[in-house]
């Protein structure tokens, strides 16, 4: 079980969130392709979630399964309290999805498209009116509103899927890479959007291959490689699973830095530069004991700054995207 | 809401959209009846005196041709229209919206119904256009009762309703457009191998129990008989029989197809 070599996902204050959704063993293949092997989660409800993972790892299976689109081979999945294979109009009714790929009626104008949608979900003409202005409205859309969406760009078509998505207000919003193509600003546009959402008490579940995306947004990562999820928890603690972490000490004072140099062990330093670079995981203790030795030797550095390891080294690690394969990459694996 | 009342309402929200299409892009449409009716101005004028001759009501006289040709043409009308609505479930499966349909709380044969019905309406305003051409071309069925003519328009609506569901399946089953133009061929071609240009006793003898039993036959022939008099015989049951039968495999093939998982 892949499971057991995982680290430990942020045990919050007090008894767990109820789980917004949950899956255990979910597999999917295609013919000899084995898509998905086994994987399980559990996003707790209002919170982010973000599937992260290289192209063709399995996150749209994943979407398309939990969104009831397709059928897993075996596993189970629950969302918003329903089983997906026993009660797909239960989760239908809980869940909006933005699939990777344009959902939008190319033929008809963005406004006719979003009526759709209040239609489908059967709200009053009314309600439906208001709703469809509204959205169009916060997602930038109303001068486009009576042009056919087969005319708008990418970024257009794309803040237009997701504005379809939110017509019925759903709890649960699966964004299958909700910013892939779009411009920085419509990027953190939709950030910010996925942030009210969730002070609304929507559940995302989101997939990116973008790593400061995750870092931005998500409460909880799960990184997905080869149908197998090779980590979860949240950014810090993934970024804490490699080695790459250290503590870097200035000095202006070249006896100070030698002096710092011979107290401390296992270090590297740039002698032109006066700064010295300590292995660290970057955790409370490990920094009071390397102020404790520094105190001890009576020395005092002009500046410290602690560098934790980004997302991206983390994603190289566990993905083995360019081989490299450090012990503890190896080991969550 | 009860489940009829969402199948109701949801269909009609999907027949909607249909219907929206059709009047954004009539050019699709407007292609597909350009074949019945250059074929009706061919047989009629071009070639018209010498089917008439043909088929042996004694003189070269067109307008006897044409009271002939018409119920067939119209049919096909029907063929024509629905190997448009193949085209367009076929590109309408490709387009992501109808991944987002799946995922929604709707009845789930509303997107086929819509189709469908949309499709059905589709035939009937084909027909009633290729009709006014063919009274303005001199065809009439002066002595048919009402009874008769609320007959052929059901008769059509049937038809229309059985070819329909057939080139929805087709649709389904085609990965694109192209795909489906050629799937559909057979509701284009049957027309011309049944009777509606020359009667089945003027084909070779091996070839007849072929062009007598295909769908299209009966139907034009019992079509003919209810507007113009000439004798029905076994056709009415034999189309009434073809209809249903088309409907129903049509219906269960493109649920089956419906239902599975997406590619």
């Amino acid at each position: 079980m892949p499971s057991s070599v995982m680290p430990t996902p942020r045990q919050g204050d007090g008894p767990q969130s109820p789980a917004a959704l949950s899956a255990i063993g979910l597999r999917k293949s295609y013919g000899d392709k084995t898509v998905l092997d086994g994987i399980d989660l559990r996003v707790p409800a209002g919170s982010v979630f973000a599937l992260l993972g290289p192209n063709g790892a399995g996150k749209t299976t994943t979407v398309q399964i939990l969104s009831t689109l397709i059928t897993a081979d075996s596993g189970q999945a629950q969302v918003a309290g329903h089983d997906v294979a026993t009660s797909p109009d239960g989760v239908r009714a809980a869940i909006g999805v933005t699939g990777q790929f344009s959902a939008v009626d190319g033929l008809i104008t963005g406004e006719e498209n979003m009526l759709l949608m209040a239609d489908l979900h059967h709200l009053s003409k009314r309600e439906g009116r208001r709703v469809t202005a509204e959205l169009l409205e916060l997602f930038d859309l109303t001068d486009a509103a009576k042009k056919p969406a087969s005319t708008y760009s990418g970024g257009m078509k794309r803040r237009l899927d997701i504005a379809m998505t939110l017509v019925g207000s759903p709890r649960i919003i699966f964004l299958d890479e909700p910013t892939t193509g779009l411009d920085p600003r419509s990027r953190h546009n939709m950030w910010q959007i996925i942030r009210e959402l969730v002070t609304d008490g929507v559940t995302v579940f989101l997939t990116t291959q973008y790593l400061d995306e995750a870092d931005e947004l998500a409460d909880g990562i799960a990184v997905l490689n080869d149908g197998k999820i090779v980590a979860h928890g949240t950014a810090e603690e993934l970024k804490r699973l490699i080695p790459g972490g250290h503590v870097r000490l200035r000095f202006t004072d070249p006896a100070a830095y030698r002096s710092a140099a011979t107290a401390l062990r296992e270090i590297t330093g740039d002698d032109e530069a006066l700064t010295l670079q300590i292995p660290s995981d970057g955790t409370q203790r490990a920094l009071r004991a390397l102020l404790d030795r520094l105190d001890a030797a009576g020395v005092e550095a002009d500046e410290l700054t602690v560098h934790t390891p980004d997302l991206d080294d983390v994603f190289f690690a566990l993905t083995g995207g360019t081989g490299r394969t450090d012990k503890k990459g190896m080991a969550v694996r | 809401m009860s489940s009829l009342s969402l199948a109701v309402r949801d269909s009609t929200t999907m027949l909607r959209r249909n219907l929206l299409h059709v009047r954004r892009y009539p050019s699709l449409t407007l292609n597909l009846l350009l074949t019945p009716v250059m074929l009706l101005l061919l047989f009629v004028y071009v070639f018209g005196d010498v089917m008439s001759a043909g088929i042996g009501s004694g003189g070269a006289d067109r307008s006897e041709y044409i009271a002939y040709l018409v119920p067939g043409v119209l049919l096909m009308t029907v063929g024509g229209t629905t190997v448009g609505s193949a085209v367009s479930v076929s590109m309408d499966m490709s387009e992501g919206i109808i991944a987002r349909f799946r995922t929604m709380a709707i009845h789930r044969g509303s997107v086929l119904v819509g189709h469908v019905v949309g499709s059905v309406l589709q035939c009937v305003m084909s027909v009633l256009l290729v009709g006014a051409v063919a009274v303005a071309m001199g065809f009439r069925a002066t002595d048919a009762t009402a009874l008769e003519w609320i007959a052929a328009f059901g008769l059509l609506v049937l038809f229309s309703l059985a070819l329909t569901w057939i080139a929805v399946g087709m649709g389904m089953v085609s990965p694109n457009a192209e795909a489906a133009s050629n799937n559909a061929l057979p509701l284009i071609f049957l027309p011309l191998i049944s009777s509606a240009f020359v009667p089945v006793d003027a084909m070779p003898g091996w070839f007849q129990p072929i062009a007598e039993y295909q769908p299209f036959t009966p139907a034009i022939e019992t079509l003919r008989g209810l507007l113009l008099g000439t004798g029905i015989g076994h056709n009415g049951w034999l189309a009434a029989g073809w209809c249903v039968a088309l409907c129903a495999l049509g219906y269960f093939w493109s649920k089956a197809v419906f239902d599975r998982d997406p590619k």
